[in-house]
Order: C-alpha cells, then structure tokens, then sequence
C-alpha cells in the first residue's frame, strides 16, 4: 500500500497502532497481542516516553484487552531497554492491579512478580516496594488485594528497614476492613510465610493466622486452613503442638461446615505437614469426627480421604488404626443417607484392601464392597466396579464375580442411557479381569443386547467394546462367539440393526484379520449392497472403503469393484457419492 | 438526630419525572434505592431503565439550599423477552435494584427483572485518545505515501462522560418470579429470591448458582406459602432471612448446613382471634423484610403494619405501628380491586431510630421508635415549591370529621407509595408515586 516515498515497513506497524484505538474490540486486541511488534519499531525510547504513558491510561477497556495487555508487560523488559528501565513498566501494571476485574488484577499481579525478579535490589528499593506499598494502602480494595500478592516477592530481597515495613503493610491487611482483603491477606499468607526467617513466622505470621482462622466471617477462616499447611512445614516439629494445632483443632470443628469442608478436603496435605505424631493423636480423632460430620459436603469430603489418609499413617500401628478407628466410621457411610457421601467412598473404598491386606480384605471390606454393589444409586456400583483391579490384585475377582454379575446386569439394563455407556467402558476392563470363560457364560449376552439398544451411543459404545474384546480375547475367540451374531444381525428387519452389522465389521475387520474379513464378513457386506434402504447401501460403500485395506486384491478386483461400480450408479445421491469415494480411495477406478 | 414527630420538619426538594397526568406504563417506577454513600440514588422503572441521580457538591454559599441530586446516567437495563419454551412474556419492569459496596473509581448495582439479574458497572470517563497514523482526526484517510514516521496515540482531556456497561449476566436459574435480591457482606456472594426457592450466587460466576432455600412441595397442590422477600444480614455473613406469604419470616444459619431448609429461628406472631377474618392470610402477608444497619433489628411490612422485631426474641414483634388501620373495614373493596396484593416496601433511615413506609393517596408514613410518635406525609405537586414545608396529613377513621382531615372514602387508592428510600446517613428521603420520584429533607434551621 505504502507508496515509493513513504517508508514501506512502517506502514503495518501504523495500522497496528492505529487500531489500538479502534472501535472493534477484536481489533484493539489483535492490536495488543502484537504490542512487541510495535515497541520493537518504536524503540526502547519511544516506547517508554509515549507508548506506555498511553496505555497506562486505558485502564477504561474492555476486560479481555486489559487481560492480553497485563500478559504482555510481563514480558516486556527488554523492549523498554532491558532490567536498567524494567521499573517503567510499574505504572501501566499499577493502573491495571486496580482494575475490578479478578482475572486482569491476577494477571497484573502475576506481571507484576515476574518483573520484580528483573529489578536490581536498588531498584527493587527505589520503584518497586513504594508501588506495593501505594497499592497496600490505596482507598479501593481492589487495590489492596493485588498488594497481597506482591509483599513475598519482594521482602527477601530489600533491606530490614524496609522488611520491617513490609510485615507492618501486611499485618494491616490482614485485619482490613474488607473481607475481600482479608481473604486475598489469607490465601497469601502460606506464601509470605515462606520468605520470612524463622523468627518472624513465629512472632508475627503465627498471630495472624490464628486471627484470621478466627475472623467472623467463614470466607476468611476458611482461607486459613489452607496456610495452615504451609506454615505446619515451615515450623519444626516441636512448635507444631503449640503454634499450630490449637487453630487446626478450632478448624475441624468450626461452627461452619465450610471451613470443616476445606479442613476434610485439605487432610491429606495437613496429614504430611503435622507428621506421624500428630497425625496419630490428634489428626484420627479429627477425621473420624469428619466422616461423621452432620453436613454431607464435609462428609463426603473426608469419604474423599479415605483412602489417602490410610495409606499416609505411620506404617507401624497403620493396620491397628484402620482396623479399630477409621472402619467402623467408613461401615457407616456404606449406608449413608447422602448418594454423593456413598459415591465419593465408592471411588476409594476399594484402594483400602491393598493396605489391610488380603485377610482383612476378606473378612471386613468385602462385605462393604458387597453393600455398595447393590446400592441404589448408579453411581456407587459403578465407582465400584470401576476400582475392581485394586481387589484383584489382593483376593482376586472371583470372591466378588457372585455379586458382580446381578450389579452389571442392572446397569446393563438401567434406564438411563448414560449409565449404561458407563458400565459398557468398563466392559473390556472386566472382561480381561473375569476372564474368557466368565464372560462367555455370563457377560456375553449382554455386550451382544447393547448392539440393538435404541440408544445410538449406546450401539457405537457396544461397537466400540466388541473391538477391544477382540483385542483382548484374540481372532478365534471373534470368530466363534461374535462374528456370527454380528453377521446374523444383517438379516433384522429394523435397517438401524442391519447398520449394526455394518459398524462393526467396520471395527472388528482389523483385529479379525484377512482371512475372517475376506471369508465371512466380505460376503455379507457385499449382499447387502442390495438393500432396500439408501442409508445400509452408502453404509455398505462406507464399509467396503474401510475394510479395503484389509482384503486381498484378488478379492477387492473381482468382489468389491463390481458391487462399488454398480452402487456408484444408485439412484440416491449419498449411496452414489459414497460409492465413488470408496473406489476412489481403493485406488479401483 | 431529631425526630420527625419532635423539632424535625420535612421540606420539599426536588420532583423527578414528567408532571402531566397522563402516565406511560414504562414509566412507573418499580424500585428506589441509595448507594452506601447516599451520593448516587438509583430508580428502576416498568420499561426495564435504571436512571442514577448524583447529589451535586455542596453549595457553600447556600447552607439552607442542601445539595440536589441530578441525573448522572441512565441506561436501559432489561428489555422484554419471550420464554419460547414456557410461551411466557418476561417482562422488563426492573423489580429490585441492590448498589454493591465500592470497589475502586467505578460504581456496581444489580438489577433484576422476574428472571435475569445483571450487574452493571457505572463509571467515568474524562480522557480520550488523539492521533493517528492513517487518517486525520476527523476521519478522513491520509494519503498512505505522507508517512514518514509512526505517531502514538496520546490522551487529553474531555467533557465528562459517564458509561453504563454490563459486565455479569446471571440467568437461567428462577423457574418463577424474582422478588429480591441481596448483596452478602462478604462481598463476594449474593442471593436472588423467587416464590419457591432462594439461590446463591458468586458475584464473578454466571454460569452456576447455588440453591440454598427450596419450599416447592413435591406435589404442588400442596402449596401453601410463597416466599415474598429474602435479605442477607447486615453483618453476619452467614445469616439470612426470608419473609412468607404466611407472615412468618425464617432466620437461616448457612453455617448449619449447605442447603438451609432447617431454618434456625421462625419469627412468628400468633394471631389475634378476635380479628380474624377471610382476609386474615391475605393481610398478614410480608411484602417487605428489612434489617437495621446495626443488625440487632428487622422490619417487616404486611398490608396494614409494620413490626419491628428483635433477632433474639422469635414470638412476637418488640414494636408494631399501623399504617392504615382504618383500612381494615374496607378489606372487601380492596380485595375486589386488588389492591390488597400491592407490596408496600419499607426502610430504615440512618441511625434506626425512624422507619419509613408507604400508603395509598400519595401518603407516606413515618414512625419514630424512640419517642413512639408517627406522621403522614403527602406528597404531591401542590406541595412542591423549594423548600416548602410538608403539613402533616390525617385520615379520619369515622365519626365526626374535622378540618384539616381527609375522610377514609375520599382516598385515592390509585396513587400509592411503594417504593421509599432513607439516605444511609442524612435526613433525606426518597419517594416514589407513580411516575414521579419526590426528594425530600429535613429543614436545616
């Protein structure tokens, strides 16, 4: 476009710049995403002195141009002329941390930890701690809460004058006025915990977080939880008891059943930070309370936990525990009033027999694992039957296969479709567990039933199954118990069942080999080109493309080319296109 | 502060909305409510637009002359839509306006319709972009060979300009009406209220809510009581009630347990006996549930009173004041003509110390808890010159009528006051008749 006289190579970069102003917010963020593009030809100079002063003030964008823009100065060091001049890009990121959107302030926020890292300590000094402070003490709350993130990247690398003052900034933010505040002080506490020397986590980060785990509001307390756990691995053992347990104790038993939630959701990583110890005498009596607790989120939570929680106990009185203080809780949540509590137990409920051991096993889980396989709801038999290679392992299937069989015939049969393709993905699962024996005698009918269900997921998901049974099982297995069925089907009245046939010759003719293929599905595919209805003929087309590589030319010249040469002549329109693909694509023409 | 039965006079300040009396639907104003600070006053109407008034800077040399709120943005909220599934018509009447504690430079409210609540942000803008490569400022292109160097857009100054812009869109989750909604202390959540359930929503997150309150029976021949109206404690984050059709309100602890069906306190007066009537359930309904700023009190408004009641004293009401009593024997003809279903809401002013409620004929009612003294007030054109004191206004019950009074059947049933808001720290108040929003103040000797 740009003529002789005008510089070529500006012209793009005059568009781009040019529409960080457009109307089209498409436009103004395409513009953004290539902000490199432009800084790079307006130089570190120019770039400084007029193109961040401009887009320090456009903090009036929409949300999605503030997002690209926060991302982009992160990156954007070098392009204001490297570390020397990084502080320059501390105003537009300001402007953006206070922005009330959560997702650009983050963003700002994050930008705003990677450039630190780019600040000499002088710097750091001189720019960039003035700026978390001005933010720390700014009038809005979106301001103050985007400082919270900021204090740990700073403080290891300032002087003890001004740590001082850092604390000082975030010990006023933890008791701020606004909860938002308090929250964004709480969830960031774990995290400057960490940067503080030793001394200081005890003085001055062990009363906040016992304040904030007693803030009125349960938003706040439950934040506290988490911290918890970071500041249990920064403690040595001996101050646990003192500094830390007294507030974890108050968690697990707060009035507020979220922060009981966030106590049982967390107990795994509480578990490792507090040690063996603690964990015997104090953390087993917590977490039965937890499994018992009168609120259903919180004790399906801790169902959650099982598993985690027993494998994490120390290993020499491991069993002991199990046996006397977590299964007694665990057998009353078998039959729990909640189907959510049952079902989160379901999914781990299985991994305990790993740890008790076969005879345990036996005696006290298998009957649990019965209990749940004839639950009501769906979805415990099915977390169930989907953790079935745990027990495997330990006792073998067959003390279960009893009361596996009448479980899956059930879900076989449930009304809901959706629980019947769940129980069909476990099929090839169950079938390498149970068995070729098992599954001809039991299962096979049913894999054969999803076939013709009047679901079509359902009859792609059989389709699908039979494939891996085959894969599985082996050819000669196909050929005696599948094939024939399969085949049997080409002759249904229904044309939906026809198609069946045709869907799984498609998946089966690969694992079956060339000489099934050839002999027993080629024909049947190649009758059924006389279909009455257009839909089985351009299935046919569609299959003989498919299982064309698998045949021998012999077969695709003197069978195939003539039955495709005749449906490539069809009076339907898709029978004729598909027909033409497939010798097209066989290479027949 | 004084009490408006005591030293306090009210004055007229200012009149909104058009004079004559021919009175489009879409503009009858449906909600009226103050901002934290009481500079921005908000009003929605039936034609789905949210007008915001902003108090001007205090003029100086005018002390008797209190700041007067002027238009700073108005913007259509919700429009009309057809549920195509139900074959239902949403209407666009903006049903409740709640104002979201200040964040940074920009003002937040939702607005709710019967279905969708939307959050919209107000904000200002004074700077705008100058400087292009391509073309002139007035738009016409420039002659592509003329660029010899880039130029970067630079910010000047302009004229003051004030957007409305939707920033959150929560639907999908009221099966029936929405009645209100409430902003949680904990500035992150909020409730919507319809007639059978209350849900909770994360002011950042439209796609989910929760369900924290369901009454639909099973079968909903069995229904019996709706919800009227639902707010969160000023305080207490955990804490919110909901007022019933019934006349019961029920205080929810969301500490409890994550579906609040189990209600930990059931404000409940027995009834009267002697009073009992056909019209007994339809009176005793709640159209209204208010807290006191300091959390220690409620307020809630039936169709003839409104009853103050202390959060630690379930059985009975610490304080009722009539508003119409003499209503009561023309039940029957406000049956007949509906408006014994008109929702009269009610507020607090600043310190608790007055409440403020609604009645037919353009009158309002002000009780005075401390020195148990209560006023009508009028307000109309007839009143409306600066600073012109409002006369107090009585009805005469029957008997004798004296001067001065006006009689129970010369009413006006047409013109009410439903909707009323006290500033959340000075004595001014804001009315709404029909279509017009009335501002009134206290006299400053």
């Amino acid at each position: 476009m740009a003529g002789a006289d005008g510089d070529d190579s500006l012209y793009p970069i005059a568009v781009l710049i040019d529409e960080l102003r457009n109307e089209d917010v498409q436009l103004r963020l395409n513009s953004i995403k290539k902000l490199s593009t432009i800084a790079l030809a307006l130089g570190v100079e120019r770039t400084r002195t007029e193109l961040l002063p401009f887009l320090t003030d456009t903090i009036y964008d929409e949300d999605e141009v503030l997002l690209a823009l926060a991302e982009q100065l992160g990156n954007f060091t070098m392009l204001v002329g490297g570390p020397e001049y990084v502080h320059c890009l501390l105003p537009p990121l300001e402007s953006l941390a206070t922005v009330e959107e959560t997702v650009v302030r983050d963003k700002a926020v994050e930008s705003l930890r990677k450039i630190s890292q780019e600040h000499s300590p002088v710097d750091l000094e001189v720019h960039f701690e003035p700026l978390v402070k001005r933010l720390a003490s700014g009038d809005w709350f979106t301001s103050r809460t985007s400082a919270c993130g900021l204090f740990s990247v700073c403080y290891p690398r300032v002087s003890s004058t001004v740590k001082a003052e850092i604390r000082q900034h975030f010990r006023t933010l933890c008791s701020d006025d606004t909860p938002m505040v308090r929250r964004a002080a709480a969830s960031k506490l774990g995290e400057f915990a960490k940067v503080l020397e030793l001394d200081y986590v005890k003085s001055d980060i062990i009363s906040l977080f016992t304040a904030l785990a007693s803030d009125e509001q349960d938003s706040v307390r439950l934040l506290a939880v988490e911290a918890c756990v970071s500041i249990a691995t920064l403690l040595p053992q001996e101050d646990l008891e003192s500094l830390v347990m007294p507030t974890l104790r108050q968690a697990a038993e707060d009035k507020s059943w979220r922060v009981r939630y966030m106590v049982a959701d967390k107990f795994s990583e509480l578990q490792k930070a507090v040690g063996p110890e603690i964990t015997k005498n104090d953390l087993v009596p917590a977490f039965q309370n937890l499994l018992k607790d009168c609120e259903a989120e919180v004790r399906a939570a801790a169902a959650n936990k099982v598993k985690e929680f027993c494998e994490n106990l120390p290993e020499d009185n491991r069993e002991q525990i199990i046996m006397t203080h977590i299964l007694p809780c665990v057998k009353e949540l078998v039959s729990d009033t909640n189907q959510h509590v049952k079902s989160a137990l379901a999914s781990v409920i299985m991994g305990l027999s790993t740890i008790l051991g076969k005879d345990n096993t036996i005696e006290h889980l298998l009957p649990l694992f019965l209990a749940q396989l004839k639950d009501e709801c769906p979805e415990v038999r099915l977390n169930i039957i989907s953790n079935l290679d745990c027990v495997n392992e330990v006792i073998g299937i067959r003390q279960l296969s009893q009361s596996l069989l009448p479980a899956i015939v059930e879900l076989a049969e449930d009304a809901k479709w959706r629980v019947r393709l769940a129980i069909i993905e476990y099929m090839p699962l169950l079938a390498g567990q149970l068995g070729v024996e098992f599954f001809d005698e039991k299962l096979n009918t049913l894999c054969m039933a999803w076939l013709i269900d009047h679901v079509y997921a359902i009859r792609e998901a059989a389709t699908c199954n039979l494939m891996k049974l085959v894969e599985k099982f082996g050819a000669e297995w196909a050929q005696n118990t599948i094939v024939p069925k399969v085949l049997g089907m080409a002759n249904d009245p229904n044309y939906l069942h026809r198609m069946t046939t045709l869907f799984c010759i498609n998946a089966l003719s690969e694992a079956c080999g060339q000489d099934i293929t050839t002999k027993q599905m080629l024909p049947v595919v190649l009758k059924m080109s006389n279909d009455q209805v257009a839909n089985v003929r351009f299935n046919v087309a569609k299959s003989l493309q498919k299982i064309g590589p698998v045949l021998d030319s012999n077969a695709l010249q003197t069978e195939v080319k003539p039955v495709l040469e005749k449906l490539a002549t069809d009076t339907d329109m898709d029978v004729k296109y598909f027909a033409q693909e497939a010798i097209s694509v066989l290479v027949l023409a | 502060m004084a009490g408006p039965g005591g030293d306090m006079q009210w004055c007229f300040s200012q009149v909104k909305g058009a004079i004559d009396d021919d009175v489009a639907e879409a503009d009858i104003i449906s909600t009226v409510e103050f901002n934290h600070t009481g500079e921005l006053l908000a009003t929605g109407d039936k034609g789905g637009r949210v007008v915001i008034f902003q108090q001007e800077i205090e003029n100086k040399n005018q002390p008797q002359f209190r700041s007067e709120y002027n238009v700073y943005s108005t913007f259509q909220s919700h429009e009309p839509e057809f549920d195509y599934l139900k074959s239902l018509e949403i209407e666009e009447k903006i049903n409740k306006i709640r104002w979201l504690p200040q964040k940074n430079a920009a003002q937040f409210l939702l607005s709710t319709n019967d279905k969708t609540i939307k959050l919209w942000k107000i904000s200002e803008r004074d700077k705008r972009p100058e400087g292009y490569n391509l073309k002139e400022e007035d738009g016409r292109y420039k002659d592509p060979n003329t660029i010899t160097g880039l130029r970067v857009p630079v910010l000047i100054p302009m004229d003051l300009m004030v957007e409305a812009s939707p920033r959150r869109v929560f639907a999908n989750a009221h099966t029936y009406h929405i009645n209100s909604i409430s902003v949680n202390s904990d500035d992150e959540t909020y409730l919507s209220a319809d007639d059978l359930r209350i849900n909770l929503w994360n002011l950042e997150i439209t796609d989910r809510s929760f369900n924290i309150v369901d009454i639909k029976p099973a079968n909903m021949e069995e229904l019996t009581e709706v919800i009227t109206a639902a707010e969160f404690h000023p305080l207490q984050c955990n804490t919110f009630v909901y007022s019933s059709s019934k006349g019961t309100i029920r205080l929810c602890d969301m500490r409890a347990s994550a579906l609040c069906d189990k209600h930990s306190k059931l404000f409940e007066e027995p009834e009267d006996p002697s009073n009992r009537s056909f019209f007994s359930e339809i009176i005793s309904s709640i159209s209204d549930v208010k807290f006191s700023h300091n959390g220690r009190y409620m307020m809630t408004r039936d169709y003839l009173s409104v009853k103050i009641w202390d959060l630690n004293m379930e059985n009975r009401p610490v304080e009722t004041y009539q508003v119409h009593e003499y209503l009561r024997s023309k039940l029957c003809s406000l049956y007949e003509n509906d408006c014994i279903f008109d929702k009269f809401e009610c507020c607090w002013n600043g310190d608790d110390s007055v409440v403020m409620t609604g009645s037919y004929n353009n009158f309002f009612r002000m009780f005075d808890r401390g020195q148990r003294r209560d006023m009508t007030l009028e307000a109309s054109r007839e009143n409306s010159k600066p600073m012109q004191v409002l006369k107090p206004r009585k009805v005469c019950a029957g008997g004798k009528r004296k001067k001065d009074e006006i009689s129970v059947d010369s009413l006006d049933f047409n013109k009410k006051i439903l909707h009323t808001a006290w500033h959340p720290q000075d004595n001014i108040i804001a009315v709404a008749t029909t279509n017009n929003l009335y501002i009134f103040q206290d006299k400053v000797n």
